[in-house]
């Protein structure tokens, strides 16, 4: 098995590295083209800024690349919104995969929240091989300022000010919002559940 | 639902726990990555590392400590301690720190947190206020580990820095560390309420029941605590069963 975590320019990249370690999976980080290509499995993670990290992708083409995927692709929080259509987060198109378009959460009289939500939440209406073994409203980690709304590719969805897809799904690609990767038991449960894709 | 969040705090000086710990079910109680690995297997929802480490080799010991706690622990974590530069936080997050905390070097220069939050994010940018409530009734910022005292009220400094870009307020109270007498309700409040970004409790707990109040009276988003975790007087899943009956949102 040949796992790939695409390196960009974006944060938390090796956390992801070392959670495919603790259960046992190894991986390389590159953004090679041709590497990323004849991988078996793909790994898009990342925090950071949407505009900045498209400029990025499309400067080395990879944004083609990812959309032109075959294999299982996981993307993960920013990774995930951007594998989106659009993103509010300074006026950014995205990579069209799902459907769903990112938000910037609002706070309002009706949902005093804090923004970025920064923490433990549930997870629930889950669907796909993905969440083989995890129970319905099992907590994972959340740190984001902006979510994917509901839609035709939502495979799990979390409370947070407003109802979101806190997963996506179309075809072979997967997104989480949430970092399984810091998402103790559960996340390393939806890890393995991703490498058995 | 968004959940309340239980920290244990580590302190680190050249790379081993300090300040004692009381665990017989670990080998080595100094190892920072063995007790952390056993409260994250506890349910603790976040760690912190403070790095108390005053030598010259601080930098480097540090940097191979997060690497290690990034490699064996499988839930978030903040390291502080020290942190001066953009270049200095580089190291820590590319080593696998989650996020970062910074505390006298950003209030002697501000626009630290500035350039962090445009380098990082917000979201890895927690400001650490140490704080002490004078005879005028007011809370006073305090630096260099609460030696040093300053004009600044705890409030405006904390505003000022989440306008500049912290993403997160870690906030301790002089008056109640160490004395197992509760956390302090009013300055959390006041800035849990009135701040657009989560406010982490630190400083006075002694019992499960000062958790709650923390949580239920200040609106604290986490709640962080050392000794009564490294001697086992309240035990993490224990403390966590007990909010959750009083109705507080914990992930056990």
């Amino acid at each position: 098995m040949k796992l790939v975590i695409i390196k960009y320019n974006a944060g938390n990249i090796q956390s992801v590295l070392y959670a495919l370690e603790r259960i046992g999976a190894t991986a390389i980080v590159t953004d090679d083209i041709a590497e990323i290509k004849v991988a078996d499995k793909v790994i898009f993670p990342g925090v950071g800024e949407a505009s900045t990290a498209m400029r990025y992708l499309k400067e080395r083409k990879l944004d083609q690349v990812i959309a032109g995927l075959q294999q299982p692709v996981l993307g993960i929080c920013l990774g995930m919104q951007l594998m989106c259509r659009y993103s509010e987060e300074n006026n950014t198109d995205c990579l069209g995969i799902f459907n769903e378009d990112v938000k910037a959460f609002t706070a309002s009289a009706t949902a005093a929240i804090k923004i970025p939500q920064i923490g433990w939440n549930n997870i629930y209406h889950l669907k796909t091989p993905l969440f083989n073994g995890v129970k319905e409203n099992s907590y994972c980690y959340f740190v984001h300022g902006f979510y994917a709304a509901l839609g035709e590719h939502t495979i799990a969805a979390t409370e947070y000010g407003i109802e979101y897809s806190s997963a996506l799904h179309r075809d072979n690609f997967y997104g989480t919002q949430f970092h399984p990767e810091k998402s103790a038991g559960v996340g390393e449960q939806i890890l393995k559940n991703f490498i058995e894709l | 639902m968004l959940t309340k969040r239980i920290i244990p705090c580590l302190d680190i000086k050249d790379g081993r726990t300090v300040k004692g710990v009381n665990f017989e079910n670990i080998r080595d109680a100094g190892d920072p990555v063995e007790l952390g690995a056993l409260y994250a297997a506890q349910g603790a929802d976040e760690l912190v590392f403070l790095d108390i480490t005053a030598t010259n080799e601080r930098r480097k010991t540090l940097s191979a400590l997060v690497n290690k706690i990034a490699h064996h622990i499988n839930i978030p974590f903040t390291v502080g301690g020290g942190i001066v530069s953009v270049d200095d936080v580089s190291v820590l997050l590319q080593n696998g720190a989650d996020k970062i905390s910074v505390n006298t070097s950003a209030f002697k220069n501000p626009g630290l947190v500035k350039e962090l939050a445009k380098e990082f994010g917000s979201q890895c940018v927690v400001l650490a206020i140490d704080t002490k409530k004078e005879s005028d009734g007011n809370w006073y910022v305090y630096l260099n580990g609460g030696r040093v005292k300053t004009d600044k009220l705890c409030f405006d400094w904390a505003r000022e820095a989440v306008e500049l870009g912290a993403g997160e307020i870690l906030l301790t109270s002089m008056n109640n560390d160490g004395t197992k007498q509760g956390f302090a309700l009013d300055i959390t409040r006041q800035l849990s309420m009135n701040l657009p970004v989560p406010v982490i409790a630190s400083g006075g707990a002694g019992t499960m029941e000062h958790f709650a109040d923390v949580f239920e009276q200040s609106g604290a988003d986490a709640a962080l605590a050392a000794s009564i975790f490294h001697f086992k007087e309240i035990g993490i899943p224990a403390l966590k069963e007990y909010l959750a009956e009083k109705g507080i949102a914990m992930r056990l």
